[in-house]
Parts: structure tokens; C-alpha cells; sequence
């Protein structure tokens, strides 16, 4: 059942070293203090999976927790490249990484089985693609049907995943409402679930009966972080920091710059830093 | 490049793809270039045209273009939003997708794309941050428009690496590989307009913009280039599409360089 924990807690009690763990959220609430908590207390030989690495992978890649990376995209949205995780798969600094690539739409059917607690998912997709001829887990099935030939992909089962949502009520059921990309999935998916929230309401009576719910028996721990998605973003409480995504690429471009930064803004702060850092954010949102 | 001072290669690359696009066109949009031409579109000619980001943002109508595909501003102007698995499988593997718009690092004649690794995959040069949504929009949509500016190292013989399908080796690739949807029927360029030969599909030029000579488009072009035997000169932008362009370029850089200035460093 759920519990509310401050982050340093619902972190230590949920992640362990040589985990496979997902810290999802498209480009929308990103998980990135629960990410710099995970940093701070430097755990290891992860696999860490995301559909789009962003900039909490590269961070965590670039402090060498990785073993392997799991993912579909690994750019920085609209600005380029991921230049630890390239420094890492090009150059094996500061270790090597093990990379398992697929498409959105492959990682998305994965965390979707992953989710009805099926061994893979099945769908039309990587044909004429690359990445089948390199990623041994993109293998084929013949539809028992219709003769047709679909992808298969293992599903993916985290043994934890780490979200960001708007709000939780008292009882600890969670709304995640915007951009909902991949968060109920790869919640549903995993062995445990922490979800950090911007903040908790005492209900929620008066919403509309669709939006996207995940009740408190789904989560292991919720923490209250209010900008804890910061330089993404949450709808309806603050903007994406366009300006600190573009900052990034010069950041991460130099690794002694990069540890720098790491120390200043990471191991040095905690989640309490997280309100102050969204402020000018407010509101654009 | 062109003798006419009034706009830029860029400019008439992004007016010419957004030409291409009709009102009931159902777009599934890559960011960058794709994105300022769809939108141009919608501003344009094509009001009612629907623009989907790989996010879930179906039917989105945003003010300022976005720098990811998943900014706020996708969602809140969308008529729905939908989660990435309903996006890749009802919507684009479901075939409601009419023209999947891809910009791309390398290109090669039959409209193949890279966007994962210049040299070998295993040991790369250069490690690009990879497919995306691309190799399913590739293969799902009805038919694929692709836009990016001239370059030796961007349109090649070869590609590193086949991030998406366009027409594999030429002819009947697709057909042989089981894809039954019509893959690149445009590519346009900062210098020409380009459609794929009806047998060969070997991207040819059809058009070139204002001003643009036969030899700069070779110059600039790792293959050797087929001309159409009729060269038609694509019209100049209007008024109205610059200025659309513009505004939207300068809100574009007004809004995401005004959202970091106070923030911890």
C-alpha cells in the first residue's frame, strides 16, 4: 500500500544497485529531481530504460551509474545531440555502456505489454529498419490468422519506474493529466512504482470521471516535490525551460564542465530546491 | 544562392514544403524544419489541416513552434491528447495517418534516412540521437514528405545506417518487404523540388526554386543528379507566406528564449 515518504526515502527504499529502472515521462513530466536523488545516492550497474534518454539519462550516464540503456531516442529534444551518452557509446567514458535500441513505437508496445503482463508485444512495425539487423531482441511472428509478419519485442517489466504527476488526493490515488505519454504504462508495468507530485489535494470529487488515474495500490511511495520536473515541465503548474535544455548542450559538452555542474546543482541541492527553480515558470503554464 | 535578395534558401525550402500540404491532410509532423512547414500550412492555405506530434497531441494548433515535440503548447491548442502507445498503434499503425513529414541527417536517392550513427553502429563516429518515431511513420503513413537543406554530407551515395525505409534499393523494394504504402513522394530542398522516377523511384528534380542553378544543385548533392526532362521554376513565396514564416519564426524565438533567464546555474 502506498506511503507518502519524503524523496531520500521513497528512493532508498525503492531502487538498488543493479536494478532495471524506468523513470518515464515524454518530454512532459519528467522525473528529474527523483533522477538527482537516485544521483546523489550513487547507485550502480543500473539499467536504466526511457524512451527518450533526455537530459536525467545523460546525467546519470555521465556519473557512471549506467550499465546498459534501454531506449528509442537518445537526442535532446530540438536542440541536438546527448553528448555524456554519446561520450559513453563512442568513447566508453567514464564506463561503457551497453545500448538496446528500438523505436517509439516499439518501446511504447513493450511498456504497453509490459503493462497487461504479457511476455511481448506484437505489432506492425521495423520493416526495412536498421535496428532489427542490430538489436537481437527485434524478432518477427506470422500471425496464426492472416499469414501476416509483425515485430515481436520482449515486454518491458522495470523492477522499479519513477513518474512525475500533477497531484495525488490524501489517499494516495494519483492524476497525471497533459502530455500523458507513458507514465500509466510503465507505472503498471513495473515491480514498484514511486511517483513524485507536484502537490496533494483532499480528493478528487469534482473531476472528470476519464482522466488518467492510477489508484494508491499501484504505487509503492508518493513524495511531494513541487518543481520536481523542472527543466520539463507540468501542465497547468509551470513551462518547459526551453532555455535550460539549449544551456545543456554547452554543459554537457565538456567533462570536466559537466562534473562541475553535477556538483553545484546535484549532489550539493536536494529536492528541496526543485519550487525555487520553476518560479519564473509559473506563469506561462 | 538566389539572385532575389527578398528571402532566403531556407525560407523558400519551408514555403515549398508547406505548398505540398492539403487541408485535409492528417500530418504526422517531425520537429525542425517539418514542423515550421506544417504550420506555415495551417496558417496558410490549409486552416482545417491536422497536425499530430508524436506526444499524442492530435489536431494541434500551436501559437509559437514548438522545441520539442511534446511543449506544453502542443497540447493545450489540440483537439485531444492521447498516450504514446494509442498514438503509434490506433493512429499511425491504424492507418489514419495521410502524410508522415521527415526531415533527416543523411539521405540517399531512394529516400532512405539516417538519423542514428554516422560510421558503424557498434563503434560509431558520431552516435545521433536515432529513430524516434521515425521508422514506423516511415512505413505507416500513406506517404512520406521529407525536407532538409543541401549538403555532400547530408544527401549521399550511401547511408550508415537505415534509421527508416524509403524505397530500399529502388523499384519495388517496399512491395518485396511486405510495406504496402506509397513511402517518399516528395523531397524538398533549400534549391529544388524533387520526386521519385515512377519505376526507378530514384528521387529526380522536378522543380528548381527561384534563381537556382542545374550546377549548384549538383554541388551540393553527394549523387549524381537527374533532372525532369520539363524543369519547372518553383513559384517565389508570396507576401503572406514570408510574413506568416517570419512571425512565426520571431514568436517561436521570442517565447523559448524568454523562459530560462532565472534560472539556477
Amino acid at each position: 500500500m502506498v506511503k507518502f515518504l519524503p524523496l531520500k526515502q521513497a528512493v532508498a527504499e525503492n531502487l538498488k544497485d543493479g536494478d532495471s529502472v524506468a523513470f518515464e515521462g515524454f518530454t512532459h513530466l519528467i522525473p528529474t529531481a527523483a533522477a538527482h536523488e537516485a544521483i546523489r545516492q550513487g547507485f550502480r550497474d543500473l539499467t536504466l530504460i526511457r524512451m527518450t534518454p533526455d537530459l536525467i539519462y545523460d546525467q546519470m550516464i555521465g556519473m557512471g551509474m549506467a550499465k546498459k540503456i534501454v531506449f528509442s531516442y537518445v537526442g535532446n529534444p530540438g536542440v541536438g545531440l546527448l553528448r555524456r551518452a554519446r561520450d559513453a557509446i563512442e568513447n566508453g567514458f567514464p564506463r561503457s555502456l551497453e545500448i538496446e535500441e528500438h523505436s517509439h513505437a516499439g518501446m511504447a508496445n513493450a511498456y504497453e505489454a509490459g503493462a497487461a503482463g504479457l511476455p511481448c508485444a506484437v505489432f506492425r512495425g521495423y520493416r526495412g529498419a536498421g535496428l532489427a539487423a542490430v538489436n537481437p531482441n527485434i524478432k518477427s511472428v506470422t500471425c496464426p490468422f492472416t499469414g501476416e509478419v509483425l515485430a515481436a519485442v520482449p515486454s518491458i517489466r522495470p523492477d522499479v519506474t519513477f513518474i512525475h504527476a500533477q497531484k495525488a488526493d490524501r489517499k494516495g490515488n494519483v492524476l497525471v493529466e497533459g502530455i500523458i505519454g507513458i507514465q500509466k504504462e510503465a507505472v503498471l508495468a513495473a515491480k514498484r512504482a514511486v511517483v513524485t507530485v507536484e502537490e496533494v489535494v483532499d480528493n478528487f470529487d469534482d473531476l472528470h470521471p476519464n482522466l488518467t488515474v492510477l489508484p494508491r495500490w499501484t504505487i509503492a511511495a508518493i513524495s511531494v516535490v513541487p518543481g520536481g520536473s523542472h527543466p520539463s515541465y507540468a501542465h497547468g503548474y509551470y513551462a518547459r525551460d526551453n532555455a535550460a535544455y539549449l544551456e545543456w548542450d554547452e554543459i554537457a559538452a565538456d567533462r570536466d564542465k559537466f562534473l562541475a555542474w553535477m556538483q553545484a546543482n546535484v549532489i550539493e541541492k536536494s529536492a528541496d530546491d526543485f519550487e525555487s527553480r520553476v518560479e519564473h515558470l509559473r506563469k506561462a503554464a | 544562392m538566389n539572385e532575389n535578395p527578398d528571402f532566403t534558401p531556407n525560407e523558400m525550402m519551408t514555403i515549398a514544403a508547406s505548398r505540398a500540404l492539403r487541408n485535409d491532410d492528417v500530418c504526422f509532423v517531425g520537429i525542425g524544419a517539418p514542423s515550421a512547414a506544417c504550420n506555415v500550412a495551417r496558417l496558410t492555405h490549409a486552416p482545417d489541416i491536422t497536425l499530430i506530434y508524436e506526444s499524442g497531441t492530435i489536431g494541434t494548433a500551436p501559437d509559437v513552434l514548438p522545441l520539442s515535440i511534446g511543449d506544453g503548447e502542443l497540447c493545450e491548442t489540440a483537439i485531444t491528447t492521447v498516450a504514446v502507445p494509442e498514438m503509434f498503434r490506433y493512429w499511425l499503425q491504424g492507418g489514419r495517418i495521410s502524410i508522415g513529414f521527415l526531415g533527416a541527417a543523411q539521405l540517399d536517392k531512394f529516400g532512405n534516412i539516417n538519423t542514428t550513427v554516422i560510421g558503424d553502429y557498434f563503434h560509431p563516429k558520431t552516435r545521433l540521437p536515432g529513430g524516434g518515431g521515425a521508422p514506423e511513420i516511415a512505413t505507416s503513413s500513406k506517404e512520406i514528405y521529407i525536407t532538409m537543406a543541401q549538403t555532400k554530407r547530408g544527401m549521399v551515395e550511401k547511408i550508415d545506417f537505415f534509421t527508416s525505409f524509403g524505397h530500399g534499393e529502388g523499384g519495388d523494394h517496399r512491395k518485396r518487404l511486405g510495406i504496402d504504402t506509397a513511402g517518399p513522394t516528395l523531397l524538398i530542398t533549400d534549391l529544388a523540388i524533387w520526386k521519385p522516377d515512377p519505376v526507378s523511384k530514384e528521387f529526380t528534380v522536378v522543380s528548381l526554386h527561384p534563381g537556382v542553378t542545374r550546377q549548384q544543385v549538383k554541388d551540393t548533392c553527394g549523387w549524381a543528379v537527374k533532372f525532369a526532362e520539363a524543369l519547372d521554376e518553383t513559384p517565389a513565396p508570396s507576401e503572406l507566406e514570408l510574413k506568416t514564416l517570419r512571425d512565426l519564426q520571431a514568436r517561436t524565438k521570442a517565447a523559448h528564449e524568454g523562459t530560462g533567464k532565472a534560472k539556477a546555474a
